[in-house]
Order: structure tokens, then C-alpha cells, then sequence
């Protein structure tokens, strides 16, 4: 029993992982965008199970629930909305595709370069380490010949995995998160300030409030006149 | 990482995946029957009367038409998206029920069976099927996925009827999902941790009201939180697509919505899909709200019994919220399109954000 759950992660990594660079690539490679857009809701799919994979639980939830559940939906509205049925069939090998392929060659390279063991932190051994936070706090402690010295003590516990992230978030990387948020806000008014135009005078006259406010009057100028 | 699995954890799972898995799909079956005499007990009609007593056995009868119609593809339909549509439905209803508690754990005590030991020194038997740290996320991220079967099923039809019904679908459900979960995090708040299991636990016991009369402590007697509880309702009724927010399939104006195309096992799917989702959404109202598997005013005790009783209140409180979903779809008409949108982004998700703060108001006064 042990030989068999011992090697499933990796065995489950090289599945998922397949899957994940396989959907990728056809989500560049399909013509027509709803295939597209459920190809990269697969691709969703499997990292959130590699994350599981890492013990991050939380991450592939919020994964799942952000980008495959929110994102993807709104992509798939507007691409049903807009209808667009295909693409223009394409060369294989067009220019587009070659730049393309010789970027994703070169960013290989740079990542498979960079990215190893250790990087960015100490590998963790084990779950257990991986949930350990470390609280510090200062203690006034008696020493042996009767002075009282002030200490730094440190106290680990294990913390949920959500807890570990929050408290990541909002207590080490406080300002980078909330600088993060500011951005995404300002590219959100950016986005309805530029999708925002003025209406023509005859689509002014179509649209609801304005046929609301015109009935609206009409009934006022009505009122006045039977009230006389 | 290593994964410490011994043969009778393993039996014990699967154990549990079969047991909850059945009681979902049997539901499905008993649920139409009662929404069939229900509805014909609220117009004043007999309702299905001539199959088996009570017309108990028409649901199989369904079910044995369905299998046997034909199964067509509109020429013009996407072939395979068409038929992949009703499993991406299907999915999110069947698994999302892995992480609602449905019992009060027990000890099961180590014992001789055909010369073998079972339950080695004895174990709790957790009665669910994943206990996982964040398991109320998990809900609502599978939970989130389920607009894709209506989505896919909608655009894949080729029929504007459908397309408009997959739209209204996605919509709604976007906007009903929002305030569905931010009702949540009250909730979480006060437990204070994601854990379903122990949002059941935080709700055991009883308050004193005027310190006198005991109350039991759910979260929808809480004065903290009822307003989450009725946003939570709502919104619950509007994710599964039930009247009156049924604007998926609203008949009197798509035709069927985006099942218009459907036939066969195909369209029994979604059918099945939807009564399962309604199951999932009543156990998770009260898993968050109504106490889970608590008895109000009795303490289960530890074991087999103990046991037992609670998975009794649990189905008993599912069946309660079944009925009042089928009640409801009998007495409350279909609201306007525009209607239902105003409600859930200037009505429902305003209150829902209030109740965190609430929440939290209670919470730093110690008051919860």
C-alpha cells in the first residue's frame, strides 16, 4: 500500500501537467474562440489540481472559483455575445506562429535557467513545515542572578492553510496587495471610461430612462391640465 | 509529501462515497414525484395518481420513457459540445455534496471479525467524505462552475432560443454568486475558520434569549446574522435557477431555455442536474445556517446512536428546505428580467456586505 500512494503525486503531476501543456497549446492553435476559451478553462482546471499537488489547497480553490468560474464565464459571454463562429483558416507555420514559437522557446530557456530548488525559499521538508507560522513577541524573562532582561521569544504553530495565506497577505505584503488592488480599480475605470461613448441624438431617444423620463413628463403636463 | 493510507481508510471512503452518492441520485426520482403531487396539491388537481400507491412509482416510469425516446443532434448543432454539455452540468451537482458534513463523528471500536481485526485500536468515523481546511471555498468553486453545462448546452444548440437562455443563465448566475458567497463569509466569520465540520460545531448548543428560554444556537436565530441567512435563501433559489428566478428556461418566453434542443438522457441529465443542485444547495442552507446535523436541545452522544439521530435531523431538515423549494415554485410568479438583476447588484449584495460588517461589529465586541 505504501509503494502505491508513496508514488502517486508524481504520477498525478506527469497526467495533469500533460493535459495542462497540451490544452495550452491548443488554446493558441484552435480557430474558433468558444473552443479556445474551454481549452483554457482546462488548463484552469489543471493547475488548480497542481496546486493541490502542493499542498496549497486554499490557491486552488480560489483558482478554480477567480478563473474558471468568474474570468472564463465573462470570456465566454462575450465571445457568445459577439458570435464570432471562426477564424480564417491559417498556415501552420505563419509569421505569427514562428515569432511565437521562437518567444516561448527563448522564455524556456530563461525559466528552465532560473527556476530550481531554492530559489525563493528554503525547500520545506513536509506539510507540517509548510503550515508552521512563527509568532514573535518581546517577554520580560527573570535571569538566574535575579535581573529581568527583555526577550525575544519566538512561539510556532500550525495554521490552516488559508490562515497562513491571509496572514502572508495582509500582514507581510500589506502594501504590495493594496497597491495591486489600486491598480486593478484604475484599469477598471479606464476600461468603462474608454468602452463609454456618446450616444447619437435618435439612440438617446431609444434608450430606457430616456422613455421613462419622457412618460414621466407626460403625465405631469397631464395632471396640470385636468387639475385646471 | 507522503500520504499515510491504510486499507481501511480506504474502505471507510469509499464506504462514504457510495452512501452519499446513492442518496443524491435517489432523491432525484423522489423529488420530481413531490414536486408533481405538490404542485397538484397547491392548484387543487389530483397529480399523478395511477402508477404504484400514490403514484409513488410514476418517476420510474419517467425514467424508463426517457431512456427509451430518441436521441436527436440538430443538424446544426456543435456535435460534440452538444453532448459533452450535460456532464459539465452534471459534475458540480455530483460532487460538490463531498464536503458537506452529514453526521456527528463517532468512535468506532476496535473488533474480532472472521478471525481479522477491524478498526485497529479503534478510529472516529468523520461522516464526510473530504474534510478539507477550505471546504466551504471548494463548495462555491465547483459551485461556480456549474453555469458551463448551461452555457455550452445554450451556444452548442444553435437556437436562439437556447442562446438566449444560456446568456440570461450566465448572467444571473454571475450576479446571484456574488452575493450568494459574501452571505457566506459571515458565517465563516463567526466560526472562524472554512472548515464546514466546524461551522456545524460552532452551532451546537444553545443561547439564552432574555437569559431564560434556550434557543438553539444556529446562525439563522443569531440577531447577527439572519439578514445573511435571507440574502443566502435568495440567492440560493437564483444559483439553482428555481422559480421565481427561473430565467434559464422561463417557458412562457424561451420555449425551454437552453434545454429547448434536448431530448432523451441528454435532457434527463439536466433535469437530474438541477434537482441534484437544488439537494446540494438545501444540505449547504443548512450545513451554514439551520445547525447542520444538530438536534436542537439534545446533546448527541459519541456514538453509533448518537450517530445515527443526527444523520435522521440532517435528511429531515434537507427534506424540509426541498419542500419549501417546491412550495415556492408553486406560489411565487416569475419576476421580470430587469428585475431580478436590479435585485441581486443594488438589494442583495449591499446586505450581504452590511452583514459582514455586522459580523464583525459582534465579533469585536465579543458579543458572538
Amino acid at each position: 500500500m505504501e509503494a502505491l500512494t508513496s508514488g502517486m503525486p508524481f504520477l498525478v503531476f506527469l497526467i495533469i501537467g500533460t493535459i495542462a501543456v497540451a490544452a495550452s497549446i491548443l488554446v493558441v492553435a484552435m480557430r474558433n474562440p468558444v473552443h479556445s476559451a474551454l481549452f483554457l478553462l482546462l488548463t484552469f482546471l489543471c493547475v488548480a489540481v497542481l496546486f493541490v499537488l502542493k499542498a496549497a489547497e486554499f490557491v486552488a480553490a480560489v483558482q478554480v472559483l477567480v478563473y474558471a468560474g468568474g474570468i472564463m464565464v465573462l470570456f465566454l459571454f462575450v465571445v457568445m455575445l459577439i458570435n464570432v463562429r471562426s477564424l480564417p483558416e491559417e498556415r501552420v507555420m505563419s509569421a505569427f506562429w514562428k515569432g511565437g514559437l521562437a518567444v516561448g522557446l527563448g522564455l524556456f530557456i530563461l525559466f528552465a535557467g532560473v527556476v530550481r530548488p531554492g530559489v525563493y525559499h528554503e525547500p520545506k521538508g513536509n506539510e507540517r513545515d509548510l503550515r508552521t507560522q512563527t509568532t514573535y513577541r518581546m517577554r520580560k524573562v527573570r535571569n538566574a542572578d535575579g535581573t529581568v532582561t527583555e526577550r525575544r521569544v519566538g512561539r510556532s504553530r500550525v495554521v490552516g492553510n488559508s490562515e497562513a495565506i491571509g496572514m502572508v497577505l495582509y500582514r507581510d505584503y500589506l502594501v504590495p496587495f493594496e497597491v495591486a488592488s489600486l491598480f486593478l480599480l484604475v484599469a477598471m475605470i479606464g476600461a468603462i471610461v474608454i468602452g463609454k461613448r456618446e450616444l447619437l441624438a435618435e439612440e438617446e431617444e431609444s434608450t430606457p430612462q430616456f422613455i421613462l423620463d419622457r412618460a414621466e413628463k407626460e403625465k405631469e403636463v397631464k395632471e396640470v391640465v385636468n387639475g385646471r | 509529501m507522503s500520504y499515510a493510507f491504510d486499507t481501511t481508510d480506504i474502505v471507510l471512503s469509499v464506504v462514504k462515497i457510495a452512501v452519499v452518492l446513492l442518496a443524491l441520485l435517489n432523491v432525484v426520482p423522489i423529488m420530481v414525484w413531490v414536486e408533481r403531487r405538490g404542485s397538484a396539491l397547491i392548484q387543487d388537481r389530483p397529480g399523478p395518481n395511477r402508477v404504484g400507491p400514490f403514484g409513488l412509482l410514476q418517476s420510474f416510469a419517467d425514467a424508463l420513457k426517457f431512456i427509451l425516446k430518441e436521441d436527436i443532434i440538430p443538424a446544426g448543432a456543435h456535435k460534440w459540445i452538444y453532448t459533452l454539455a450535460p456532464t459539465f452540468g452534471l459534475l458540480p451537482a455530483l460532487t460538490t455534496i463531498a464536503v458537506v458534513p452529514w453526521g456527528r463523528k463517532f468512535f468506532i471500536e476496535e473488533r474480532e471479525f472472521l478471525g481479522r481485526t477491524l478498526f485497529e485500536g479503534g478510529r472516529w468515523f468523520e461522516p464526510v467524505i473530504v474534510n478539507v481546511n477550505v471546504g466551504i471555498l471548494i463548495v462555491f468553486a465547483l459551485a461556480s462552475l456549474g453555469v458551463y453545462g448551461i452555457v455550452a448546452a445554450g451556444w452548442a444548440s444553435n437556437n436562439k432560443y437556447s442562446m438566449f437562455g444560456a446568456i440570461r443563465a450566465s448572467a444571473q448566475m454571475i450576479s446571484y454568486e456574488l452575493a450568494l458567497t459574501l452571505a457566506a463569509v459571515s458565517v465563516l466569520l463567526a466560526a472562524g475558520s472554512l472548515r464546514l465540520t466546524d461551522v456545524v460545531w460552532q452551532q451546537s448548543g444553545t443561547f439564552r434569549l432574555f437569559d431564560t428560554i434556550p434557543i438553539p444556537a444556529w446562525n439563522a436565530f443569531s440577531p447577527a446574522m439572519w439578514i445573511a441567512f435571507v440574502v443566502f435563501v435568495v440567492a440560493g433559489f437564483a444559483e439553482t435557477n428555481r422559480l421565481p428566478f427561473d430565467f434559464a428556461e422561463a417557458e412562457a418566453e424561451l420555449v425551454a431555455g437552453y434545454h429547448t434542443e434536448y431530448s432523451s438522457m441528454k435532457f434527463a441529465l439536466f433535469f437530474m442536474a438541477e434537482y441534484m443542485a437544488m439537494t446540494t444547495m438545501s444540505a449547504l442552507i443548512v450545513t451554514l445556517f439551520l445547525g447542520g446535523w444538530d438536534i436542537p436541545w439534545y446533546n448527541e452522544p459519541p456514538t453509533f446512536l448518537g450517530f445515527i439521530l443526527s444523520v435522521a435531523a440532517f435528511v429531515a431538515k434537507v427534506a424540509l428546505l426541498l419542500f419549501v423549494f417546491v412550495w415556492v415554485r408553486w406560489t411565487i410568479p416569475r419576476l421580470k428580467y430587469d428585475i431580478l438583476m436590479r435585485l441581486g447588484w443594488k438589494v442583495f449584495l449591499p446586505l450581504a456586505f452590511l452583514n459582514i460588517v455586522i459580523v464583525a461589529a459582534f465579533i469585536a465586541m465579543r458579543w458572538l
